[in-house]
């Protein structure tokens, strides 16, 4: 096949265009890092997660360690149930915490990861069983209200 | 006294049938274009040939375009998330303003005004001046030599041009943000990276750059395919394609974006 300035063109618009794919979704996009580390899944129960999203972050310490993989409703114990990737790279004991927190004033939800002393180590399919769910903001104002209800009016 | 009102509502009433019946015959001719698409692809060069004119022509218009709003986005940006203390977030605001929504559209509307209208006033002028017919004579098919590979080749460079005035943008961005005013280079990315999702953001754009890869390429066939073969048909035709594609690619967009942010 005889080639022409046309070929040439066309082949250096179309590689163009997967680059600029390729920038957006390496570079610009979640595509890149993400898919490199290696992860075990472990679930975690909570009352309320709050506002909680799956591909959350879950954190130790500030560091992301992992990502939020799943989330439903338990119908059998009426709370949900959180799947959490976390990276291969780290390993928690079993008595670890997990709970649910907010970045900042207005920041995203996160699950927080605080190790326990446990020997044995979490694997994949384990489930962490002590957990500490989202503070909701109106119980709280609701309690508040009603512990100074209750106090002794100053004389 | 009763012309004076039966008047404006027969041109009104005209306008709207004749609206309707452009609707059907566009309909019409779209099916006929994909059903005469066969040659376009037997003979790709045909196809190529069209790309390089409607879409390696336009890189310069779409590249330095998306620079710009990429660093007016920048600058835009600043000034108001500085309020907050939080200008580290310019490159989420720029890269997903441009990813979602700005790269999809912008360049759909630069390419209708830059190969869109060309498309029409080719096409146009070949039926003035009979060009059109005389292949059919030749037992040339003008759908499947002329229209279709037209339409492939818009097709085809719709989605490359939209990512490129994305990436290009990000790029106009970064230059703004980082380089000139000095935010902090690992935040501008990671934040970016933690904010944009590539199914959900990079690939949804790419759907509706396609979409309007469609959209404006069938109407500027359309209407260089129906003007009228006078000077004068021709160009309004032209006309008429860069004001239906604009519309037609804003009201798209409303659609898809519907279909897409489920309010995650």
């Amino acid at each position: 096949m005889e080639r022409t300035t046309i070929d040439l063109w066309f082949g250096a618009f179309v590689a163009a265009g997967f680059a600029a794919l390729l920038v957006l979704a390496l570079k610009v996009g979640n595509l890149g890092a993400e898919r490199a580390a290696q992860t075990y899944r472990v679930e975690a129960r909570f009352d309320n997660i709050g506002g909680l999203k799956v591909r959350g972050p879950v954190r130790a310490s500030g560091v992301l360690v992992g990502r939020v993989a799943d989330i439903h409703f338990d119908n059998q114990r009426f709370q949900a149930n959180v799947t959490l990737a976390l990276d291969k790279r780290y390993q928690w004991p079993k008595d670890t915490t997990a709970s649910i927190l907010t970045s900042g004033l207005l920041g995203e939800t996160y699950v927080g990861l605080d190790a326990g002393g446990d020997e044995k180590k979490l694997a994949e399919g384990d489930r962490i069983s002590i957990t500490q769910s989202a503070v909701v903001l109106e119980k709280l104002i609701g309690q508040f209200l009603f512990s100074k209800a209750q106090e002794e009016p100053k004389k | 006294m009763l012309d004076r009102i039966r008047r404006p509502l027969e041109r009104l009433g005209h306008n709207f049938i004749d609206g309707v019946w452009r609707i059907g015959v566009m309909a019409r001719f779209f099916g006929l274009v994909l059903a005469s698409s066969g040659t376009s692809f037997n003979r790709f060069r045909l196809v190529m040939r069209e790309v390089y004119f409607s879409g390696v022509l336009s890189l310069i218009i779409i590249i330095v375009s998306g620079l710009f709003v990429g660093m007016v986005l920048g600058l835009q940006g600043y000034e108001t998330l500085q309020k907050y203390g939080a200008t580290e977030s310019i490159g989420v605001l720029v890269a997903l303003s441009l990813v979602r929504e700005l790269g999809p559209v912008v360049a759909a509307l630069l390419f209708a005004s830059r190969a869109g209208s060309a498309i029409t006033a080719e096409i146009g002028l070949m039926k003035a001046t009979e060009q059109l017919t005389a292949m059919d004579m030749m037992a040339v098919s003008p759908m499947a030599r002329v229209i279709a590979p037209r339409f492939w080749a818009g097709v085809i460079s719709m989605p490359i041009l939209s990512m490129l005035f994305s990436a290009m943008g990000v790029f106009g961005g970064y230059i703004i943000g980082v380089v000139i005013i000095g935010v902090d280079n690992g935040a501008f990315w990671s934040q970016m990276q933690a904010a944009v999702d590539f199914r959900y953001d990079v690939l949804n754009g790419l759907v509706k750059a396609f979409a309007f890869g469609i959209a404006v390429t069938a109407i500027a066939t359309f209407e260089g395919y129906d003007a009228p073969p006078t000077a004068e048909g021709v160009s309004r035709a032209t006309t008429r394609t860069v004001v239906t594609s604009a519309l037609t690619i804003l009201a798209l967009d409303l659609v898809l974006t519907a279909f897409m942010l489920r309010g995650e």
